[in-house]
């Protein structure tokens, strides 16, 4: 079937509902295309708060904000990119409320704000109350929130429509492909601008705090076209996933006052940063987590793991402020946190690189900026780059609301100005070729097979300490992956709800950003952030203060290119706490 | 340990009715149904059919009928169910294929009540103002995660599939007791239509279907009271 609309946004979270609701409002027709039901996309599982220099509960500016985020970043965020978000993202936290969003109130009926990781007050000098919140489930409300709106405004939805393909002319995005999970049938979508807004990637790491579902689909679809993909290397490890399962438990409980203590007791984050502590930026935080381990301060039979203790706080403040934390640990590990210290260890949760974008969300091709006309991204798929090497804890839900609404008004402006470019069915192709291939496929290895197999090498070997030849493994064992998944069968060879043959789809993306990561650890040789190489362990602001761009070549070879980091405000500085 | 799990399964390419099939999967206590699932889905029978996103009962997705009991396979676990699990698709909406049904009435019912902030005053400069003890009034409805478990679990519902059911009653709660709203007698079509909340005979199964601990049924008396004094 063929459809049309002037603006049609890639993914239903917390960015492509915002970048949806303020195309709309420009007057254009707008549809979004979803993987799943809008109200499960994975920013309903953002727990801990939205930062925004309210000072609701004490002094605060955006200059502070601005300093955390790029110091939390290690000086590789675009500094005009963070100007405005933490200038807009005060505006954008008034308009939720406006939209309905229940915030958690003060005694003075204003928003309620918290501590979080990094967030400090005076540039660096103590803590601040700057995430707002609603209990502990701040994410779920925002996209139910936004998700309301939408249905107030009558936005059309495409659910479990999966997204195979990207049409473009003359350099331009014109339109999409995508398979209907429900029936099998192939769609067009021809558009005038496309928003991608479909999330992170977190499946190609075994342990991680993100959905089944973010498999990284429209960054590899993208990277296979030859869009680059900046700044791979930085991935961001949550310190304080549940053990072994890696489900979130939010940074809000140390804002609470929650406290990590090793096997004998100590709380060792004052030896790593003696002035904030616990609420050191998650880089630090999950590094030091695993040299506890490593020089055997673990907890347990195996030493594997450290604890996070919230049994000083009165329980009122976890029943209230901290609930479904609680009942994850309770559930999964049978541990009361009012009277047990819960398991943790990190868990990968968040992608700062991505899709290169302008501050409009104008996806570009190259060092130069170069802008690829009527394609668009906003949200943790792109990379504009508000988070640099290392995301500050709460800057994710900001990000979709700030950037997703500039690039809902870019996109809409650019579609008043363009015209529907005429494609036919023959698009079609590609993708009909590649669902055959595997569909017909006669013995080969199963999908489940090479996803833990991926998943695996990938958590071993290129997670939260890297070297060089851990690294070269890497790239070998994903060109073997690859190879294999050519053959790769699947059993299902229905039309209707066919999930394996969508989990056969996804396993191919999942490939190529995991390529395009190992390949950018491997390039960058210095830590910085959130990528710790243990051959290189200094930041190396004389040859790496730059963003790195991967581009995909032919036989699984890659080749980089190097854009500028904008400075401005703030000179980079030794990183401590 | 062996576990013996039973899926009722429907092929939709197949006119047959559903049928039991039975796997045998090897489990650990503290695994959750979901776990079990993708087990039979990933090394025995790939053509399983099921929805999942989170994995940790915060997106909805995987809403089933395990051991008779509406509950989220993500936050159910092997060691409170026993050796012998059965797993059906939540009962009420059509099955599209195995364990995914059709949930096009539930948002119709979803959407029917107006599930979002109405009040046209234009908002201040700032934050409209709430007390912490009105923002308490409504804080267990906006727990819903929209997964249908309660709705699909109440006798009335199954009886009548154009009763709005418990799920879009909470939604309606969320907004009347919200202090911001103004949007009760906007509502009041669907909510006192015959197919609304009148409906209701009490019976608490979506209470204890709720995978958040949302008290529906006082959840839908308080929606009726406001409908009967116009507020509360």
């Amino acid at each position: 079937m063929a459809h049309e609309y002037d603006v049609i946004v890639v993914g239903a979270g917390g960015s492509g509902l915002t970048t949806a609701l303020y195309a709309a409002k420009q007057g254009v027709s707008v549809a979004v295309v979803t993987k799943l039901y809008p109200t499960r996309s994975h920013t309903g599982a953002a727990q801990g708060g939205i930062g925004a220099a309210l000072g609701n509960v004490e002094e605060d500016h955006w200059e502070w904000h601005m300093f955390d985020t790029i110091k939390g970043g290690d000086y590789l965020s675009d500094q005009d990119a963070v100007e405005m978000f933490c200038k807009e993202v005060i505006e954008a936290v008034i308009e939720l409320e406006h939209m309905g969003m229940p915030f958690d109130r003060l005694p003075s009926g204003k928003i309620a704000q918290r501590r979080f990781g990094g967030h400090t007050k005076d540039f660096g000098k103590a803590a601040v109350h700057r995430a707002a919140h609603a209990a502990d489930r701040t994410g779920h409300m925002i996209l139910q929130t936004l998700y309301q709106q939408c249905v107030k405004e009558n936005i059309t939805f495409f659910n479990e429509y999966h997204v195979t393909d990207v049409i473009f002319e003359d350099g331009a995005a014109k339109g999409l492909v995508a398979y209907e999970l429900a029936s099998g049938e192939l769609h067009t979508f021809k558009a005038k601008a496309i928003v991608i807004a479909s999330g992170g990637f977190g499946r190609i790491w075994k342990v991680t705090s993100n959905a089944y579902t973010l498999t990284g689909d429209m960054q590899a679809i993208l990277y296979r076209k030859g869009i680059p993909l900046e700044d791979m290397e930085f991935y961001q490890f949550h310190p304080t996933g549940l053990f072994p399962l890696g489900v979130l438990l939010t940074e809000g409980a140390r804002g609470e006052g929650a406290i990590l203590r090793n096997g004998s007791g100590e709380r060792f984050m004052e030896r790593y940063a003696p002035t904030i502590k616990d609420l050191a930026p998650r880089d630090m935080v999950s590094r030091a987590m695993y040299m506890e381990v490593r020089e055997g301060r673990g907890v347990g039979p195996r030493k594997d793991h450290v604890l996070l203790d919230l049994t000083h706080l009165p329980p009122e403040t976890i029943h209230t402020k901290l609930p479904d934390i609680s009942e994850f640990a309770q559930i999964y590990l049978g541990v009361d946190p009012t009277k047990q210290p819960v398991p943790v260890m990190p868990t990968a949760h968040y992608a700062m690189g991505g899709i290169p974008t302008t501050v409009h969300g104008e996806v570009i091709r190259d060092e130069q900026g170069t802008v690829v006309k009527g394609l668009y991204a906003a949200g943790e798929v792109a990379c504009v780059s508000l988070h640099g090497a290392n995301r500050l804890g709460t800057n994710s839900l900001g990000d979709l609301v700030v950037f997703g609404r500039r690039a809902g008004v870019a996109a809409a402006k650019f579609a008043k100005e363009t015209e529907f470019y005429d494609f036919s069915e023959e698009v079609l192709g590609p993708t009909r070729e590649r669902i055959e291939k595997v569909l017909r496929a006669g013995s080969g290895p199963s999908v489940a097979d090479l996803r833990a197999e991926l998943q695996q090498s990938m958590q071993d070997r290129a997670s939260v300490f890297r070297t060089e030849s851990l690294l070269q493994e890497q790239v070998e064992v994903l060109n073997e992956l690859f190879e294999k998944y050519e053959q790769v069968v699947v059993q299902d060879r229905g039309t209707r709800y066919n999930t394996e043959l969508v989990e056969a789809l996804e396993l191919g993306y999942l490939l190529e950003v995991s390529q395009a990561t190992v390949h950018s650890c491997l390039n960058r040789r210095e830590s910085r952030g959130a990528h710790a190489r243990e051959d290189y362990p200094e930041r190396d602001d004389k040859n790496w203060l730059k963003h790195t761009l991967i581009y995909k070549g032919p036989n699984q070879t890659v080749r980089f290119a190097y854009k500028p980091v904008v400075l401005g405000k703030f000179e980079p500085k030794a990183r401590t706490y | 340990m062996q576990v013996t799990l039973k899926i009722l399964r429907r092929d939709p390419a197949n006119s047959a009715k559903p049928g039991w099939q039975t796997y045998s999967v090897e489990a650990e206590p503290m695994d959750r149904v979901l776990d079990l699932l993708h087990k039979v889905k990933w090394y025995q029978d790939s053509s399983l059919a099921f929805r999942r996103s989170c994995g940790h009962g915060v997106c909805g997705s995987d809403a089933m009928v395990i051991n008779g009991i509406n509950r989220l396979a993500c936050k159910t676990l092997v060691k409170d169910l026993g050796t012998v699990i059965q797993v059906e698709p939540l009962r009420g909406f059509p099955v599209e294929k195995d364990l995914v049904v059709n949930l096009d009435g539930f948002f119709s019912a979803y959407r029917a009540v107006h599930p979002y902030l109405i009040n046209e005053e234009s908002p201040p400069e700032r934050e409209r103002l709430q007390s912490p003890e009105d923002r308490a009034r409504f804080d267990s409805s906006t727990k819903c995660i929209l997964c249908a478990a309660c709705t699909t679990s109440c006798p009335v519902f199954w009886v009548n599939g154009s009763y709005i059911g418990p799920a879009a009653i909470v939604q309606a709660h969320r907004f009347i007791y919200d202090s911001r709203d103004h949007g009760l007698r906007e509502r009041m079509a669907a909510l006192n239509a015959s197919t609304g909340v009148w409906r209701c005979r009490t019976a608490y199964n979506c209470t204890e279907a709720c995978p958040r601990g949302i008290p529906v049924t006082q959840t839908i008396e308080e929606v009726k009271r406001a409908l009967l004094y116009d507020r509360f």
